[in-house]
């Protein structure tokens, strides 16, 4: 047997045509990219809310226990209760389960696209950065409506609790006051649920889609969803 | 001496089923030159689609070696291996595998993206490939839009983006009908006798046995018997070319 041309290296696609690519496929996939940004959407929604709720009942104690001196000090004292510190750490299971979920069943349905691309000489690392590129966008902006979302919930129970007191003290800024707990205030609660839901989409996704790619392509294209 | 495209030495495919192991393919030993065209034949179950994955390192054999152009397959590198479906191998798939998300003429042109060919350059190949294959009217629908011939002269189209030495269809015509799928076959075998490219075609189709140069006849994972030209004219005098 002749040798021929010996086989040549896969070069590197330059990152724009990822990019481009990405976005191709999550305006195509519109509706369906719709509906894995809800799940991200709800799950960052559910945590600030109840997050901010909690932040927005310690401002409101400490702004009344400095303006009515003494009188709440019992409920001020307070500060985070246990049952507070379970709600968000509950919540936030809840949002990483729920993205996590969302990403994992948007990858599984594109097995046998990962397996095509590879067919066609798509290298793994490609396929990944497809997912992180596409992820990332998903994430960050179904987080930041969740976020803005929740913190309109939190205003409403806000108003409903304290009245339009509410605005007076409203914590839009971190504050640490010397005898008071720590607030992290309104605006880096909103920042945080973006960054958690970025950072949570694209793990969600890049994981199980770097697990594909390492597949032989034969066998991603047989999963059927 | 004659010039060798592809040889399988004592391929063994096993698959692991829990405790189970089910052997797929049982020992092949094929030679296949440059410009043929050759059909695997054989009853479902048989290995034939699992031998055409070991040909066109979609999957690793469990041992012995693949070998195209004279290249050993499992010596090559991730990239190497990413180089040679995207370069040497047109795929055509029974399910047609076209990324839904693009349109006719994006999936022809992601082969040459990962080529790295310009895009003015592959915008101009894909609309030549698109014309060919008779879909110069077709180019921006999306798959969903098209039927299950326009499908696969998708795919063919795509098969062909990057000038590969060899196709490799895998029943290319089981979802179609009588007439689409003849034209189909008319098409691959015009791609075989013009632009001699070897063709590598998994089928129960016997549609397809009239163009073939050789019949690999595939059973229980072995290779049974190969007929030539000459032999197979006779059978589909016999057959009446009616395929499934
Ligand atoms: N990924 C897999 N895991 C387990 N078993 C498999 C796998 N792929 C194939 N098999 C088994 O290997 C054998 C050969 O399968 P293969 O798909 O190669 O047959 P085939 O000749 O292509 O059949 P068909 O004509 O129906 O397409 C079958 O018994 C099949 O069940
Ligand atoms: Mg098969």
């Amino acid at each position: 047997m002749q040798q021929r041309t010996p086989i040549e290296e896969q070069i590197d696609l330059p990152f724009v045509e990822s990019l481009r690519i990405s976005f191709q496929s999550l305006k195509i996939r519109f509706g369906r990219s719709i509906i894995t940004t809800a799940g991200i959407t709800l799950g960052i929604a559910f945590l600030v809310s109840v997050w901010m709720n909690n932040e927005i009942g310690i401002a409101l104690q400490e702004s009344g226990r400095q303006t009515t001196i003494n009188t709440f000090e019992e409920t001020a004292e307070q500060g985070i209760s246990t049952k507070d510190i379970w709600l968000i750490i509950m919540s936030l299971i809840v949002c990483v389960v729920g993205i996590a979920n969302s990403m994992l069943m948007a990858v599984t349905e594109r097995f046998r696209e990962i397996g095509t691309m590879k067919c066609l000489g798509a290298l793994d690392g490609f396929v990944v950065r497809l997912f992180l590129l596409e992820s990332g966008f998903q994430g960050f902006s179904g987080a930041l409506i969740g976020a803005l979302i929740g913190t309109l919930g939190a205003v409403l129970l806000g108003l409903k609790d304290y009245g339009l007191d509410l605005f007076f003290y409203f914590p839009l800024l971190p504050a640490s006051p010397e005898d008071g707990p720590m607030q992290l205030g309104v605006i880096v609660i909103i920042l945080l649920g973006c960054i958690l839901g970025m950072i949570l989409a694209v793990i969600g996704s890049s994981f199980p889609a770097w697990r594909a790619a390492k597949l032989p392509p034969a066998e991603a294209m047989r999963t059927e969803v | 001496m004659a010039d060798i495209v592809v040889k399988t030495e004592d391929v063994v495919k096993e698959y692991r089923m829990g405790s189970n192991i089910l052997r797929a393919l049982d020992g092949i030993n094929i030679e296949i030159e440059r410009g043929e065209y050759i059909s695997l034949m054989g009853p479902s179950g048989s290995g034939k689609s699992t031998l055409f994955n070991m040909i066109g390192a979609l999957d690793r054999p469990t041992e012995g070696q693949v070998y195209i152009d004279g290249q050993n397959m499992s010596q090559l590198s991730q990239k190497q291996i990413a180089a040679f479906r995207c370069h040497r191998v047109g795929y055509i798939f029974q399910s047609y595998n076209l990324l839904h998300v693009r349109s006719a003429h994006g999936n022809v042109t992601l082969p040459m993206i990962f080529a790295g060919i310009s895009e003015k350059q592959r915008n101009e190949k894909a609309e030549k490939l698109l014309d060919m294959v008779g879909l110069g009217d077709r180019m921006y629908h999306l798959p969903d839009e098209l039927s299950g011939g326009q499908r696969q002269r998708v795919a063919i189209a795509r098969a062909l983006a990057n000038d590969p030495s060899i196709i490799l269809a895998d029943e290319p015509t089981a979802n179609l009908d009588t007439i689409t799928g003849r034209e189909i076959i008319d098409l691959i075998k015009r791609l075989n006798s013009e632009q001699g490219v070897t063709v590598i075609s998994a089928t129960h189709d016997l549609k397809m046995l009239d163009v073939s140069d050789r019949i690999v006849d595939i059973r229980d994972g072995l290779v049974e018997r190969i007929r030539n030209r000459d032999e197979i004219d006779i059978e589909v005098g016999e057959v009446g070319g009616e395929g499934e």
